[in-house]
């Protein structure tokens, strides 16, 4: 094989394909080659369907031999496993969801199949996208694949490590409070979570209504900005997506950052804070300094209340949206109950892991009656105070810089004895979503180990351009220092 | 929805109880006390004034998301059928219910 | 110890659309299982609800109709409680901003009005189906995600008769603006009654019991006749009446303790973040208000008035809406609107209930109703010729004088023509003749239905009468 087809980026396969230096079966063939090599060990997908994804290849091919020119046409990606793709499973790695396979599409699936896109597989995610570490899938641990002993993050550990192991060329994922952005950076590639109304949510398995998002995880700037382009925009089926126009992303990326104004968010910045990914960050900002960019300092005043704020809002939302797995309708039902009440708690006994159980009790505790007003009202109007915080930044620069997460990726099993230590991971994520303002982490300066670091830009609502724009100047000037 | 400023503390065996979530014991006395530290973190919201702020209810400010009332057929009834844990005649199949 | 009834009622309405409320799917009855259904209505992962605005007008328009005061904005909620034919095992509804708030409808008991408050009026979606077998269920989700509006009463009624009179009033309004079917049998309305005793000249409520399973007005009747005599007679044996939900066994015609394995009820309300508010501006309501119809009962009584016909009639007249606006149609058309009821009342009315048909579905028109009127007042056609034009009009259609030249059914009224067939049967009846002038009075109508048969029907029976008399008597 005379590419590395493993390394190749969205924009690069595209044009091997274009110019017939490549099929896409053989790309596919290659990425289905490397899954079986590498993944017994990565464990980067729950399921692969090579049969399904070579038949789409050999589709691809035909279509642009006829003078078809999807711009995803013959892509080989892979699909967290929270999204539904028509005639798959979609277990959202839990046994709850166990046999139910997909009816439908997901509005994001079905954007990148009109473009031609190949599905190769469903990624390995923590259940339900609750956790920031993979662990908690029911069905294997995904080892990081910079070093196999530790994780890769999470919820979409798997989409992060596929990419990573050189296992896909691309991979969705989604992000609830930092689900796409923290294994982006603990795995070393790109992750984009957009403004919310972006990119409709209809046939993502709701984590937390208000707070998820689909996005791209990829090998570069370019490429989210390619994957954001075909998946955006207003959809009739999801009521909170908005009517924005959608823009070639990929006109947004420019490599010199003069007269852009970036703040540094003091919270963001503090003791203690892991010495690897403070140096990472301060190279960072200097590099952006030389590329023209304006540095400010702002403050984001209400940061330390956002992971009580982000913990009582995505649980209710998600006792109530994993309510509906009860084993009636799909999925795994308990082998004998007395009644309904009892097929229910057994059901969700069974098929329910740890933590997803402690975030139903949580989430179903705070809407309860009695502590409705204290906990879900009260989170709801500080996350008023968290919106206008970013408001009030945006005033004076245009994004924000920012670690994606407050560590390299830790090693497997090092957090999960704490749950809440682990959601104190979450800290400078689960922002933007409480916001639903538009974030991405891209790899910046390593640890002198050589653990990957993400620096994680943000921007205003429907900022995409802005936030690509930087992210894709950054990595061009890193790539070269 | 009634106010009361004093949270008691979360019971486990309860609260699984409204969420149709059977517990074993060991669940349960592995539960309290990490579910009981994490609601003693999210409290500190308590701490804060927030009189005259509105929540957000969501993240985009958009009203009258409506469509117009046009029907259109569902899902292949096998399609669905094919996903029931338990299926007769067409209907999903549950225990008695007991009214 | 003499004891008050105070009774509320919920009723649940499903509007008639074309789509269900969240999702695309038909609405429909009689369906087989589970074949209107897709990932929104059956709970399916990822799936997203979006309204249905026809369902929101409706709801709006039965709040205009009974004085309730649209809510600028509302929203929708998650009522949360888990059962197998709730999909979700969330219920998207209404809570703390409903779409209509107060209200009121007229009732009239025993010629006694009264007025009944409404507490609000919010929009829901149904639930599937489940029948029940020797050890298990079966459910049916083509019914769930239909669009339910919940009229909830102020606890103002204070006896069975009022309830009942209560559901009449409100279904005649419902079938009025045409927001449901309201086909009891079809589960188109559905209610739960709340009722409590006190003892006369309390002032705050009894312990109340819910009542459940009531499918008929006359369910409701029924089970709280028995409610009240229930909790009567626990309150004068001095027993206490525990706050409970009952179910009414039609069958045995008494209501049971439900005792339902469901602790304390908690719903844990919360806004739905998948649907965004709904937003009423003062012009799209004012807009709304002109659409309306007058409500039955001013009807009612504006017909007696206007057209000055029998309150009765005018009751009967002004029942179904359709039937109001043909004989409004018709009166209008007719300078005598008298008799366009009485055409009504009768043979309109007897052809709908025999053929189990409905006014649009005949060709019979208004303008064709008040033409026939208008040929027999001028004596065109005699009332026999008017019975034929009419099942003619009910058949086929048409225009009326038309019908009667075609027909030849014109009312002969030429004296020439009458007297000649006068002679004739005055000849061929000598022995009616006779016993007519030895004073049997009953032989003369014999005389006339002769004449009135050698015309085929046709002769005007005045002059016939008149004829005839002066030829006996002379």
């Amino acid at each position: 094989m005379e590419f590395d087809f493993n390394a190749l980026t969205v924009a690069e396969s595209r044009r091997l394909l274009d110019g017939g230096a490549c099929t896409s079966e053989q790309l596919t063939a290659a990425l289905v080659q490397r899954i079986r090599e590498r993944d017994p060990e990565i464990k980067a997908y729950v399921t692969v369907d090579a049969e399904m994804a070579l038949a789409q290849a050999r589709a691809a091919d035909i279509a642009r031999a006829a003078g078809g020119r999807g711009v995803l046409l013959g892509i080989p990606l892979g699909i967290k496993d929270l999204l539904n793709v028509e005639g798959q499973p979609c277990t959202c790695s839990s046994r709850l969801l166990e046999g139910y396979i997909a009816p439908y599409d997901a509005t994001a699936i079905a954007r990148l199949r009109a473009a031609g896109a190949v599905f190769l597989g469903r990624t390995n995610m923590d259940e339900f996208a609750m956790g920031s570490s993979t662990e908690n899938s029911a069905f294997q641990v995904t080892r990081n694949p910079i070093d196999t002993t530790r994780v890769p993050g999470g919820s979409s550990g798997g989409s992060a490590a596929a990419l990573a192991a050189g296992e896909a060329i691309a991979t969705l994922g989604t992000d609830t409070g930092g689900s796409i952005r923290q294994p982006a950076a603990f795995c070393g590639c790109t992750g984009l979570k957009p403004t919310y109304g972006r990119i409709s949510r209809y046939g993502l398995t709701a984590f937390a209504s208000s707070l998820d998002q689909i996005g791209p995880m990829t090998k570069s700037v370019e490429d989210a900005a390619i994957l954001l382009g075909v998946m955006s925009g207003l959809d009739p089926m999801d009521s909170t997506t908005l009517d924005v126009p959608v823009p070639d992303y990929t006109k947004a990326l420019r490599e010199d950052l003069t007269g852009i104004r970036l703040g540094l968010p003091r919270e963001y910045f503090i003791d203690g804070m892991d010495p690897a990914v403070r140096a990472s960050m301060d190279a960072a900002v200097e590099l952006c300094r030389s590329l023209g960019a304006q540095i400010v300092d702002v403050s984001l005043p209400h940061t330390e209340y956002s992971i009580a704020v982000y913990y009582i809002i995505a649980t209710a939302e998600a006792s109530a949206n994993l309510a509906r797995f009860d084993g009636v309708r799909y999925g795994h039902r308990t082998a004998q109950a007395d009644d309904p009440i009892d097929m229910y708690g057994k059901t969700r006994q069974e098929g329910f892991g740890p933590e997803v159980k402690r975030r139903i009790i949580l989430g179903t505790y705070v809407l309860s009656s009695g502590y409705y007003d204290a906990y879900y009202l009260k989170a709801q109007k500080v996350r008023t105070l968290i919106r206008r915080d970013f408001e009030h930044a945006f005033q004076s620069c245009d994004a924000l810089l920012a670690p994606a997460t407050p560590t390299p990726a830790f090693r497997v099993g090092e957090n999960t004895s704490d749950p809440l230590k682990m959601y104190l991971s979450d800290v400078f994520t689960a922002t933007a979503n409480l916001a639903g303002i538009c974030a991405m982490s891209v790899p910046s300066y390593p640890t002198p180990e050589g653990l990957p670091v993400g620096l994680q830009i943000l921007g205003p609502a429907f900022g995409e351009e802005r936030i690509l724009h930087i992210g894709h100047a950054f990595e061009k000037r890193l790539g070269r220092s | 929805m009634q106010t009361k400023n004093q949270p008691t503390a979360l019971n486990v065996a309860y609260v699984a109880n409204l969420a149709r979530l059977h517990l074993t014991d060991d669940e349960i006395a592995t539960f309290q006390p990490q579910m009981e530290h994490i609601v003693g973190y999210v409290q500190q919201i308590g701490a804060l004034d927030v009189s005259g702020v509105e929540p957000t209810l969501h993240a985009v400010e958009v009203t009258n998301v409506l469509r117009k009332d046009v029907s259109r057929p569902g899902l292949d009834h096998e399609r669905v059928m094919a996903n029931a844990p338990s299926e007769v005649n067409g209907l999903f199949m549950v225990p008695k219910i007991v009214e | 110890m003499n004891y008050e009834t105070t009774i509320g009622l919920e009723v649940h309405v499903q509007l008639k659309t074309q789509s269900k409320m969240f999702c695309a799917c038909p609405t429909g009855y009689g369906a087989a299982p589970n074949t209107l259904v897709c990932p929104v209505c059956l709970g399916y992962p990822g799936a997203m609800p979006v309204m249905n605005e026809e369902a929101i007008r409706l709801t709006v328009l039965t709040g205009l109709m009974i004085g309730s005061n649209i809510n600028e904005l509302s929203k929708f909620d998650r009522k949360s409680y888990f059962y197998p034919d709730m999909p979700k095992n969330y219920q998207i509804s209404q809570y703390d901003r409903p779409l209509c708030l107060g209200g009121s409808v007229v009732i009239e008991v025993d010629g006694v009005e009264k007025t009944i408050g409404i507490t609000r009026i919010h929009l829901e979606e149904d639930v599937g189906k489940s029948t029940h077998m020797a050890r298990s269920s079966g459910v049916d989700f083509n019914r769930a995600g239909h669009p339910l509006m919940e009229i909830v009463t102020d606890p103002d009624m204070t006896s069975p008769a009022e309830a009942y009179a209560f559901l009449v009033a409100l279904k005649q309004i419902l079938l009025y603006i045409g927001v449901s079917d309201c086909n009891l049998e079809e589960g188109n309305m559905r209610c739960d009654v709340n009722v409590s005793m006190r003892p006369a000249g309390q002032k705050s409520l009894g312990t109340k019991a819910e009542l459940k399973n009531l499918n008929t007005f006359k369910g409701v009747q029924h089970a709280l006749h028995y409610e009240v005599e229930r909790q009567s007679g626990m309150l004068t044996r001095g027993e206490r009446v525990i706050q409970e939900t009952r179910r009414w066994d039609p069958d045995q015609g008494i209501t049971t303790s439900m005792r339902t394995k469901e602790d304390a009820h908690d719903y844990r309300y919360f806004p739905e973040p998948d649907l965004m508010p709904v937003v009423l501006a003062a012009a799209q309501i004012g807009a709304l208000k002109a659409t309306l119809p007058e409500l039955p009962r001013t009807r009612r009584f504006r017909f007696a008035e206007q057209y000055g016909i029998p309150a009765y009639d005018a009751g009967v007249l002004s029942a179904d809406r359709d039937i109001a606006d043909f004989f409004e149609a018709a009166a209008g058309l007719s300078s005598n609107p008298k008799a366009v009821s009485n055409w009504i009342m009768t043979d309109v009315l007897r052809v709908l209930a025999e053929r189990e048909t409905t006014l649009a579905a005949l060709p019979l028109t208004a303008a064709a109703l008040a033409s026939l009127v208008g040929l027999v007042d001028k004596g065109s056609i005699n009332m026999t010729g008017a019975k034929t034009v009419f099942e003619v009009l009910i058949d086929n259609g048409g225009d009326p004088a038309r019908i009667v030249n075609e027909r030849g059914l014109a009312q002969v009224s030429d004296g020439g023509a009458i007297e000649s067939l006068v002679d004739d049967a005055i000849v061929a009846n000598p022995r009616s003749v006779e016993d007519y002038r030895n004073g049997k009075k009953a032989a003369l109508q014999f005389l006339v239905g002769q004449v009135m048969k050698q015309s085929r029907g046709k002769a005007n029976p005045p002059m016939v009468m008149e004829i005839l008399m002066r030829k006996l008597e002379g």
